[in-house]
């Protein structure tokens, strides 16, 4: 009986799909943490590879593994796309970070990258999404519709990741209403579509008026529509759940990336050990359409995705403090990459204690 | 005092699956059948319960459907283990691996898809009320279904003959068998009836709590309701204030946060499951009360000696 249950496990865990075309063809291989039907992070991140089954179909051959667990189970499932031949390999989630560079180490001619990782090694790169520039815009936008001038925002782990979205979204709003005020839940999971709506309707029943979130369903969505408020989409265009609800999303379109690196793979001038950030400029994420609000917000946020885009706006930009108080970036200073990439710190205006 | 109403509502909406699912597993339970398949046949239930609105734009047909896809899958798992004595820990379990994987498949044709919710009860003028109005005129049809269900499992339970004889079978199907009960279809039905209810509270995620379909979007509340039998101590009201207990907690974490307590997430995201496992501590520290309660064949496979 166990070997059965064992079996199942497994064979639920790696449902390899992909087909066997021609063996001649470049193979680009992705280890995904979710299924490809997430309506998040794993389907973008499906968008973008059926983005180089499109443009490259005819000399690349995609393979995919869905519901790879973090951690060590993940080695074996990308040592098996390496022995399979795999040209390129990315890994898109955080968790596979140490999988991904033991892996790479037994198989020094297959490339490999690496999502939202910091380890890097002579066939490894890391990739990486600005989506900070998104939550600034939309953060300026609730800044603009909030009555009230508090937002509610859902957030899942106090990682820097999630810190930095707190504090580019406060940012945004209070570009435009210096008084503007965030209140943050944390949920403790990246998706739960009853505890993300619960959440929001706490926060709802606590005097917000807008909604954001960093965790992966449209729960939330859902609940703004259903009690009238406005909300933000998270990964995905989540207009759907929310027709009078969503003033945007951000959306994760990582196809532009992929079908670069792929190419890059290809003719040789991919490089390993290298860390890329891209942003809004370079189409790695998009803001989806500027729904619900007056035309004047519309255009200040266009104006602003505009400036971000062109690099004349940088959404961490001083004078910043921090939420005791204490000064963080002085007049016109730019906060760097490395101190974004660990930040374990709220500015003024968060009505949060950050989890440690 | 609008949002005292509103938590209320809140937590009682979050209560409900886990209500249903556990009070469903108790009858399972208590004639002897430890199924560990909640989780798998919730999520099924979800999937079927949403398709089925969608496909036909009834929200009530959905329900239905939910409520059968649940016995229905359950079937399997009372063939493996009543009619082929199988280890009934290990065929829940990959009842419920299998219900997370069927379900991904199933569904895949529906994520992101909105879905008709199954609209809330209004009775006119009484809604009105104010503080209670909603909260006992205003709800969705299957809360009113959840304690309609509590009742009639304690009634069934404890004040009819069939439900004597059944918790006489979970308490030993040797002593039953041997008076001529017939053990096996007794607990067929059991589990077929745990089964409709792990559908149905399945069908309330994605009908009503929130309407839509995404992959395992149950999050571990099969688990919950699990963990909700025994914490009852095979209770039918116990499971109930259980249910309420647990939802409060988990609404209350949240306003806490809203409000900036101060006090730190992950603790209280823990709250809820630390509660639980105080109560369990209090109950199991009375070691009578606990064997008294307990189903004496819970888990322990029934093959009759002709």
């Amino acid at each position: 009986m166990k070997k059965i249950v064992f079996g199942l496990a497994a064979a639920l865990a790696m449902s390899v799909a992909g087909s066997a075309m021609a063996a001649d063809k470049y193979k680009a291989c992705f280890v995904y943490v979710g299924s490809k039907t997430d309506g998040g992070w794993t389907q973008a991140h499906d968008a973008g590879r059926m983005m180089v089954d499109k443009e490259l179909g005819d000399k690349v051959e995609t393979k995919f593994v869905e519901n790879v667990p973090e951690g060590p189970d993940a080695a074996r499932a990308i040592e098996r796309f390496a022995r399979e031949g795999c040209g390129i390999i990315f890994t898109t989630s955080f968790g596979f970070m140490d999988q991904t560079l033991e892996v790479a180490a037994k198989f020094p001619n297959v490339k490999f990258e690496h999502a939202t990782g910091f380890k890097t090694a002579a066939n490894v790169t890391t990739y990486n999404s600005r989506f900070y520039e998104g939550r600034y815009i939309i953060g300026q936008i609730a800044g603009k519709q909030s009555k009230k001038g508090v937002a509610g925002y859902i957030a899942s782990f106090p990682i820097p990741e999630v810190v930095m979205g707190i504090n580019s979204f406060l940012l945004g709003a209070q570009s435009v209403n210096p008084d503007f005020k965030l209140k943050v839940v944390w949920v403790n999971t990246w998706f739960d579509a009853g505890k993300e709506a619960d959440a929001a309707k706490a926060l709802i029943d606590q005097g917000v008026d807008i909604i954001t979130q960093h965790t992966d369903s449209t729960g939330p969505m859902q609940v703004a529509e259903e009690r009238g408020i406005q909300a933000f989409g998270q990964a995905f265009d989540q207009i759907k759940a929310g027709p009078k609800a969503q003033l945007s999303a951000i959306l994760d379109t990582w196809g532009p990336y992929y079908v670069k690196r792929v190419k890059m793979a290809m003719d040789g001038t991919w490089k390993g050990g290298e860390s890329s950030w891209d942003g809004l400029k370079d189409g790695i994420l998009a803001m989806a359409a500027y729904t619900n609000m007056p035309d004047d917000v519309k255009k200040k946020a266009m104006e602003t995705e505009a400036a971000i885009k062109a690099g004349t706006l940088h959404p961490f930009t001083g004078p910043v403090m921090k939420q005791d108080g204490s000064e963080w970036l002085k007049k016109d200073e730019k906060a760097a990459d490395g101190v974004l990439l660990g930040m374990n710190f709220y500015i003024k205006g968060v009505d949060d204690k950050l989890p440690k | 005092m609008e949002i005292a109403q509103n938590i209320v509502l809140t937590i009682l909406t979050a209560a409900t699956p886990l209500l249903i699912a556990a009070i469903g597993e108790l009858v399972v339970e208590r004639s002897g059948v430890l199924n560990l398949g909640v989780e798998g046949m919730m999520v099924i239930g979800a999937v079927c319960g949403f398709a089925a609105a969608v496909l036909t734009g009834s929200p009530w047909i959905g329900v239905i459907a939910a409520i059968l896809a649940g016995a229905l899958f359950s079937l399997p798992f009372a063939f493996l283990t009543l009619t082929l004595a199988t280890n009934q820990v290990a065929t829940g379990l990959s009842l419920t691996l299998l219900g997370v994987g069927l379900s991904g498949l199933l569904g895949e044709a529906f994520v992101g898809s909105p879905g008709p919710r199954l609209a809330a009860i209004a009775v006119p003028g009484l809604v009105d009320i104010p503080l209670i109005g909603r909260l006992l005129f205003g709800q969705d049809p299957i809360f009113y279904l959840s304690i309609l269900l509590t009742a009639g499992v304690v009634w069934f339970l404890f004040a009819t003959r069939a439900g004597l004889t059944l918790r006489a079978i979970g308490d030993s199907h040797g002593s039953a068998h041997s008076l001529g009960i017939k053990v096996i279809r007794t607990r067929y039905l059991a589990v077929l009836f745990g089964g409709a209810c792990a559908g149905l509270a399945g069908g309330h995620l994605s009908l009503v709590y929130t309407p839509q379909w995404v992959e395992n979007m149950t999050a571990g509340r099969g688990w919950i309701a699990l963990a909700l039998v025994v914490f009852a101590s095979w209770r039918p009201l116990r499971v109930m204030a259980g249910a309420y207990l647990f939802g409060a907690v988990t609404i209350g974490q949240l306003h806490a946060q809203a409000i900036g307590l101060g006090i730190p997430s992950q603790f209280l995201s823990a709250l809820p499951y630390l509660a639980t496992v105080l109560v369990l501590v209090l109950i199991s520290s009375n070691r009578r009360l606990t064997m008294m309660n307990t189903p004496a064949s819970l888990g322990r496979a029934f093959v009759p000696d002709r």
